[in-house]
């Protein structure tokens, strides 16, 4: 299809994007996800800001022991930096387990943790999705709902969020940076994308003409053993029917603290305290994974053809923390 | 080894196009032309040329961008929504990228960006100011093939070759990123990149020769 017309700016500073957002325009990033849907028509922005020239592709360790990574960082570029790797396998393996090569050169941390569903409804247009055009329906829910969700879903929408990175972030308990008319402000990532409720079009906490700036990731306990685990249809390029991200700090035996969230089956990456809860005071063991894996799926609500996913997501969960588990 | 050349509507032919007869593609423009459809004048906006309906009304928002190809600067003012690739194929006659999803998923119009494997086909032609863009054209030292546009020959690597460009690309990027340490890394590695004839195996052959080469 034909995207609608839009006008182009390049946006020099982030005074001048900010200002290009107040008249109404859309910042455009790496543009992978963008440029698709305006094919699609799903998106027609009138107005794009170019915000790649902006000073915002730093990676840098924070003063207390975290990770600050700029919005504008490409995904290869956090993926291969030494300081993702060595302090946070999670965020670079969820990284490399995404997309493609080429996609990954090209989006940004900021727009991957901006991209929308994958949900086939919402991307075509003749259908019913209250998240394109609220009040149209959900086409999902007596569709062909195999990659739905089955956790935070209501009657209006089944679409999962679709980051492998943003599940990272969740059980990372990462702050989105973003800067506004107003100055700056920091939103929980958990507070950042928003459960589709009755308002599914509403996917993110982020205000009109904001901009991220960076994704800072909480300095944690050391050391840290972590790692995610991405289930899906095909081996490579492909998005998550379940993924798990799991960090553990283990001391003297005991697992101390533990972080754990699901990706591919919630509406928003879904963190899993009820599993953390249950590892954290505890020591390593097959039974204490299994254990708590079990607790993974609870409350979920499945779909007529992803009745599969509860026993997935536990399977999931509890290989991944075997896994790090098992780390030396 | 710089040309400049500023495009205007309609797309120039290449200055060391050899041919002055009609080509299947000029064969196939110019029976479109003549079946009616009429061509908006303006700005060449690639695979959005405009239809009739829309012939009429204001000419799109378009904007001047300044790029090298394949060592030459260009200067040109595209419909802004045109792509990379588009601007590539309809604009500078460079047919060797190839439109197979035009959404990312298949990896044939892989081009690099300043030196990085990207998607053309989900890249704006107004955002690449200043840009290095290296084609499949471009790849060749001369009469020289480079190192692994000969390894897929030498491997039998394709079968209908449309996805070839692409791929030899791509390739090029991941020797270049250092991901060829084994044949399930370049699979990895590779896996932007979809062949319809299954030629994997031969594939994965010729960027390990290649990278093993340097």
């Amino acid at each position: 299809m034909r995207p609608s017309c839009f006008s182009y700016t390049r946006a020099s500073d982030t005074r001048e994007a900010l200002d290009a957002a107040r008249r109404g325009g859309r910042y455009i990033a790496g543009g992978t996800t963008l440029v698709d849907l305006m094919r699609e028509t799903v998106e027609r922005p009138e107005s794009l800001i170019d915000i790649s020239g902006l000073p915002l592709r730093e990676v840098r360790a924070t003063e207390g022991g975290g990770l600050r990574i700029g919005a504008l960082v490409r995904m290869a570029e956090a993926a291969a930096h030494p300081k993702a790797r060595a302090l946070y396998p999670v965020i670079a393996e969820s990284l490399e387990l995404s997309a493609s090569a080429q996609l990954r050169n090209m989006a940004t941390i900021g727009g991957n943790i901006m991209q929308r569903t994958r949900c086939t409804y919402f991307r075509d247009v003749t259908a019913d999705c209250n998240k394109r055009e609220p009040g149209s329906g959900c086409a999902a829910l007596k569709g062909h709902n195999r990659t739905h969700a089955i956790l935070g879903t209501s009657d209006a929408c089944v679409a999962t969020h679709p980051s492998d990175v943003s599940v990272a972030f969740a059980a990372l308990e990462a702050t989105v940076h973003l800067l506004g008319p107003d100055g700056e402000r920091r939103v929980p990532f958990a507070d950042f994308l928003l459960r589709p409720g009755s308002t599914p079009h509403r996917e993110q906490a982020i205000r009109q003409g904001e901009l991220i700036t960076a994704v800072e990731i909480p300095a944690l306990p050391r050391p840290l053993k972590s790692g995610y685990l991405k289930v899906r249809d095909r081996q490579s390029y492909e998005f998550a029917l379940t993924s798990a991200a799991v960090a553990l700090h283990v001391r003297h035996g005991v697992i101390r603290e533990a972080k754990v969230a699901a990706g591919g089956v919630g509406t928003v990456p879904w963190k899993l305290t009820t599993v953390e809860r249950h590892l954290v005071g505890e020591r390593p063991s097959a039974a204490l994974w299994a254990a708590a894996a079990d607790k993974a799926a609870d409350g979920a609500q499945p779909l007529q053809y992803n009745r599969f996913k509860p026993e997935l997501l536990k399977r999931t969960v509890e290989r991944q923390l075997r896994v790090v588990g098992g780390m030396k | 080894m710089s040309s400049e050349s500023v495009s205007a509507v309609p797309p120039p032919a290449e200055p060391d196009d050899p041919s002055s007869a009609p080509t299947r593609r000029t064969f196939i423009a110019t029976t479109t032309a003549v079946g009616g459809v009429a061509v908006a004048g303006g700005v060449v906006g690639g695979s959005f040329l405009v239809g009739s309906e829309e012939a009429a009304a204001a000419a799109p928002p378009a904007s001047r961008v300044s790029l090298r190809v394949n060592g030459a600067r260009r200067t040109v003012t595209v419909d802004n929504r045109t792509s990379l690739l588009d601007l590539l194929r309809e604009h500078f006659g460079l047919t060797g990228s190839k439109k197979g999803c035009n959404a990312g998923a298949c990896g044939a119009c892989t081009v690099l960006v300043d030196g990085q494997r990207h998607n053309a086909c989900l890249t704006l032609a107004v955002r690449l100011e200043g840009a290095e863009v290296t084609t499949i054209e471009g790849l060749a030292d001369g009469d020289e093939l480079h190192p692994l546009q000969q390894a897929f020959i030498d491997e039998d690597a394709f079968q209908c070759g449309y996805c070839t460009p692409g791929q030899i690309m791509s390739g090029v990027g991941c020797i270049k990123e250092g991901h060829t340490d084994s044949p399930e890394e370049i699979r990895e590695w590779m896996s932007g990149n979809i062949c319809r004839c299954g030629c994997y195996v031969k594939i994965v052959r010729a960027v390990e020769q290649t990278a093993g080469r340097k």
